[in-house]
């Protein structure tokens, strides 16, 4: 009985002993492996997003001293990794309001880290070889006239829309139902699918129909024009089974784990400075995906031809 | 059931087991006449009625919700949850700590002199080149990380599995308590269960150690409670008679006895583990799988090929190690084991001293932009445009609207009473009314699931892939039978397709059969293959010399001699092979949604990106009840004990 008892208190004098494990506190095991400083930076599955970190990690590395690491999650888990303190910064977001109600505003374990300084614009495009041919193709008012050209197997008659990864937000089911367009959404359910599936169009010539988005490499490989949709308002938008007009232009943001944001040093004050253009992203962007140099190589590539724009980035 | 084995039908009367056929048929037939009119009165719609369905969105996304707001306070996560999570952490950075400290040549002694003590000779040379290899293909680091990470995975899942197994082998009871348990723990695609894992452990290494386990453990926990039950009863009455307890007889004679099975759950558990090493990448394990990943990102299959190819060896060594471990059946001198492990020490050192830990950068191949060009080429004259074949968009186009959009449109144009219908009567006149009654449970889960249609069309697409696999299969089966030769060359060919992480060949497939139904065809047929080859060559190759001899000398061509000799006589294997078929194409499925497959594949792979836990669990669920309702459809003979081959 008292050996038990004994036994009893000894776990728990155990348990309090070593404290609560905390779960908003562990990186990776393979992190700081040679005692270097390090955070962590999430990087999404489209090429933009790893230029971002491409270059951001590259000076970090070569100018600050600090060892980068990168995991590559989509993007509703990489805001449940950011805020447990598992990933220190997100560098591009397309706008999760969610997400953003219930981390930032109520939960305040994320910091917003300021823009990325590139807009993103999400739409319908279709090649522009095509639009040459047809100039009218690119209302969607007359998009049906060109429904058999745009079919295939899987579009079961009807025309096809291509959409992307699960993971990117969409309202296009909704927009071909109320806009009574005679279309089919087909999932190709990853980017690079998507990506794959262009080129072998362009390649050929064929017409095609597809939901993409800008800034993208991919526009200077396989020129496209966007197809109009009715305009895009404040708020058309809110009710997902009623939609019936354009996607909106968005502001990229950056996103910073609350602690890292305070405590992160002079990492984090990069981090939120980090500001560029557009063609400054496409630059890098191309150079990884088309010219398949590494993103590190492309990074640096960018950053010997660029110094006047890092430089403000790191005062 | 005397139904269906292997001789038994030609002993057997044929009549009675036509008898027998009838008399379900006409049983089913009569709870059909009854039963139909009742449902359709009721429901009468035709597909799975709205009345008969469960939602289970409101709750599950609660459950998530609770476990976000809680994560960081509740007693259950500080004081659990997170010491699990701390645990894996620190032993994969110990582990990781150690073979970076190593260094590159001490690793490379190591796993050589392990393999020479092991296996012999030959592997030991074929184990140093796969290292060097990795560390040539620039990918040492991430090879480190991927090792650093199984080695905790695997352990934890040995651990598992033998405490899971020695409770199933014990005890009849345990044993059919969790049977379906592992069952679901295989067949459960991981996409599903990674989110609810993300959400306890958080993002990374944590939660993809203990995916892996969820996955890994079972072949190991089969494995043991096999070897356990298999123990000779004549060895452990002999002990018994000795007077020994209990425990004393389980460590001394049945586990010793039980030690082929145990080394061969081992085997299994580290093939599964590291065919999880790139799905776990998905939640942030780094690693090799994050290489694969990432080059899928920017659709670069030369630098998925590059990290995939370490991976291949590594399993392939592994394989081949552990297998002979439990080929052996005697141990060793422990003199040799002690030279081997000093002359590791000792090249690590040296590599220490002479400043060589990080594989030199110099030292590298960059295979990415040749297998690029390679890929480039290949797509640009297959895709279209080849004479008289067409290309293969063509190809795939008709296997879509001849093939997928028929099987489709049927199985969703049935109404839902007649699936049932016809899924007890293919279970139930292959196996016995059990079985019959699962397979038609299954299906109805996935009807109250309220995922009926997306469900028949991934039916629709497995079906069309297996019976690809199984005319492939079959044909290089028993060319590779009748030939040693093709057999030796084919092996290693099987290797790689089996053990090649199917994020690599995404691209080229959408690439050769564009977006759609067909890619994820292809993608499945590509996996499922080496095991149907392998389990159909293996079976034709054990027909009896005998008989093969005599119909050859009653004059019997080759081609007769298959037909009526050596294909009746390996039945068996082939119906392993048909089951194993299935089994391996549904695991597919979800990587199917990747490449435009759609159905429960897309819903899965929704569910992770979206952080929604209801739709990717249903759907994961709703594929395990798949699996259950082919499973009994397809396997007439007694239980296997281990999946894949």
């Amino acid at each position: 009985m008292r050996v038990r008892a004994i036994a009893m208190g000894g776990a728990l004098l155990l348990l309090t002993g070593c404290g609560a494990a905390d779960m908003t506190k562990q990186a990776s095991p393979f992190a700081n492996a040679q005692g270097a400083k390090s955070l962590t930076l999430s990087v999404q599955s489209w090429v933009g997003a790893q230029a971002n970190v491409a270059v951001a990690q590259y000076l970090l590395e070569h100018k600050l001293g600090y060892r980068v690491d990168t995991v590559q999650v989509d993007e509703v888990p990489a805001w449940d990794a950011l805020s447990q303190g598992r990933v220190d910064a997100i560098l591009e977001d397309w706008g999760h309001p969610e997400q953003e109600q219930r981390y930032v505003k109520d939960k305040k374990t994320i910091t917003p880290g300021g823009g990325l300084g590139v807009t993103g614009h999400i739409g319908w495009y279709v090649p522009t070889y095509f639009a040459k041919q047809h100039p009218d193709v690119t209302n969607w008012k007359n998009l049906n006239k060109y429904a058999s050209q745009l079919r295939t197997a899987e579009s079961g008659g009807k025309g096809q829309l291509m959409d992307g990864s699960p993971s990117y937000v969409t309202n296009d089911k909704a927009l071909v139902k109320n806009l009574d367009l005679d279309y089919q959404v087909v999932f190709a359910g990853s980017e690079a699918a998507q990506i794959t599936q262009m080129r072998q169009f362009a390649k050929e010539k064929k017409p095609f129909l597809t939901y993409w988005y800008a800034p993208q490499w991919l526009f200077e490989k396989v020129p496209m024009t966007e197809v109009k949709l009715p305009a895009y308002k404040e708020g058309c938008d809110a009710d997902p089974a009623k939609v019936a007009c354009a996607y909106p232009h968005t502001p990229l943001q950056k996103y910073l784990n609350t602690d890292f944001a305070k405590s992160g040093g002079k990492a984090a004050a990069f981090l939120k400075k980090f500001k560029w253009t557009t063609e400054d992203q496409n630059q890098v962007s191309l150079m990884i995906a088309d010219q398949k140099l590494t993103p590190e190589e492309a990074a640096k590539k960018w950053v010997d031809s660029h110094a006047s724009t890092w430089k403000a980035w790191l005062s | 059931m005397a139904t269906v084995t292997a001789s038994t039908p030609r002993a057997l009367p044929t009549g009675l087991l036509r008898h027998r056929a009838v008399h379900k048929l006409l049983l089913i037939a009569l709870a059909a006449a009854v039963l139909v009119p009742l449902a359709n009165a009721r429901w009468a719609s035709g597909s799975w009625p709205g009345a008969l369905t469960v939602d289970l969105t409101s709750p599950l996304s609660k459950a998530s919700d609770w476990i976000i707001d809680n994560r960081d306070s509740h007693p259950l996560f500080l004081y659990f949850f997170g010491y699990v999570s701390n645990a894996v952490v620190i032993s994969v950075r110990a582990v990781y700590l150690v073979l970076l400290g190593a260094g590159w040549a001490g690793v490379t002694a190591f796993g050589a002199l392990v393999a020479w003590r092991v296996a012999g000779v030959r592997l030991a040379v074929g184990t140093t080149a796969a290292f060097l290899a990795c560390g040539l293909l620039g990918m040492w680091v991430p090879t480190m990380q991927t090792l650093a990470l199984m080695v905790v995975a695997v352990l934890a899942s040995v651990v598992v599995g033998v405490l899971l197994g020695l409770a199933a082998g014990l005890s009849r009871r345990m044993d059919k308590v969790l049977r379906p348990v592992l069952d679901t723990m295989q067949v459960m695609p991981a996409y599903a269960y990674l989110l609810p894992v993300v959400l306890v452990f958080g993002m990374g290494v944590p939660a993809a150690v203990l995916a892996t386990v969820v996955y890994a453990a079972p072949p190991m926990a089969r494995l043991t409670a096999l070897g356990l039950q298999g123990a000779d009863k004549e060895v452990l009455e002999a002990v018994e008679s000795l007077g020994t307890t209990a425990r004393q007889r389980l460590l001394t004679a049945r586990i010793p006895l039980a030690r082929k099975e145990l080394l061969l759950g081992l085997n299994q558990t580290i093939m599964m583990a590291l065919s999880m090493a790139v799905i776990a990448s998905v939640i942030g394990a780094a690693g090799l799988g994050d290489r694969v990943y990432q080059a899928l990102a920017s659709v670069d299959v030369g630098a998925a090929l590059a990290a995939g190819i370490p991976i291949v060896l590594l399993a392939v060594v592994l394989d081949r190690v552990t297998g002979a471990a439990g080929d052996g059946t005697e141990p060793r001198g422990r003199a040799g084991w002690a030279y081997a492990l000093a002359g590791a020490v000792v090249v690590a050192v040296a590599g220490r001293l002479l400043g060589r830990l990080d594989w030199p950068d110099a030292w590298t191949l960059n295979i990415a932009e040749p297998v690029n060009r390679a890929v480039d080429w290949m797509t640009d004259h297959l895709y279209s445009g080849v004479p008289v074949f067409g290309g293969t968009a063509d190809w795939a186009g008709h296997f879509t609207t001849w093939v997928l959009d028929p099987v489709r449109d049927g199985l969703q144009g049935l109404p839902w009473w007649s699936v049932l219908l016809i899924v007890a009567t293919l279970a139930w006149l292959i196996g016995t009314w059990r079985t019959a009654l699962t397979a038609v449970l299954a299906m109805a889960a996935i009807g109250v699931l309220g995922v009926w249609t997306p469900a028949l069309d991934t039916l629709s697409q497995v079906l069309a892939a297996v019976a690809v696999t199984l005319v492939l299969g079959f044909a290089t089966a028993v060319a590779a039978a009748r030939s040693d030769r093709v057999e030796r060359l084919l092996r290693p060919v099987l290797d790689v397709f089996q053990t090649m992480p199917q994020f690599v060949y995404l691209i080229p497939v959408v690439a050769l059969f564009g977006v759609g139904r067909a890619p994820a065809a292809a993608a499945a047929v590509v996996y499922a293959l080496p095991a149907v080859v392998r389990i159909t060559t293996q079976g034709l190759r054990q027909v009896d010399p005998a008989a093969m001899e005599s119909s050859r000398s009653l004059g019997a061509t080759s081609w007769q001699q298959l037909r009526q000799v050596q294909l009746p006589l390996a039945r068996p294997a082939l119906l392993l092979a048909v089951n194993q078929g299935v089994v391996l194409v549904l695991a597919v499925v979800v990587i199917g949604g990747l490449v435009g497959g759609g159905a429960l594949g897309y819903d899965t792979v929704f569910g992770l990106a979206q952080g929604d836990l209801a739709t990717g669990l249903v759907a994961g669920a709703a594929i395990v009840c798949l699996g259950l309702m082919l499973d009994r459809v397809t396997q007439p003979t007694e239980r296997r004990t281990g999946k894949g081959a």
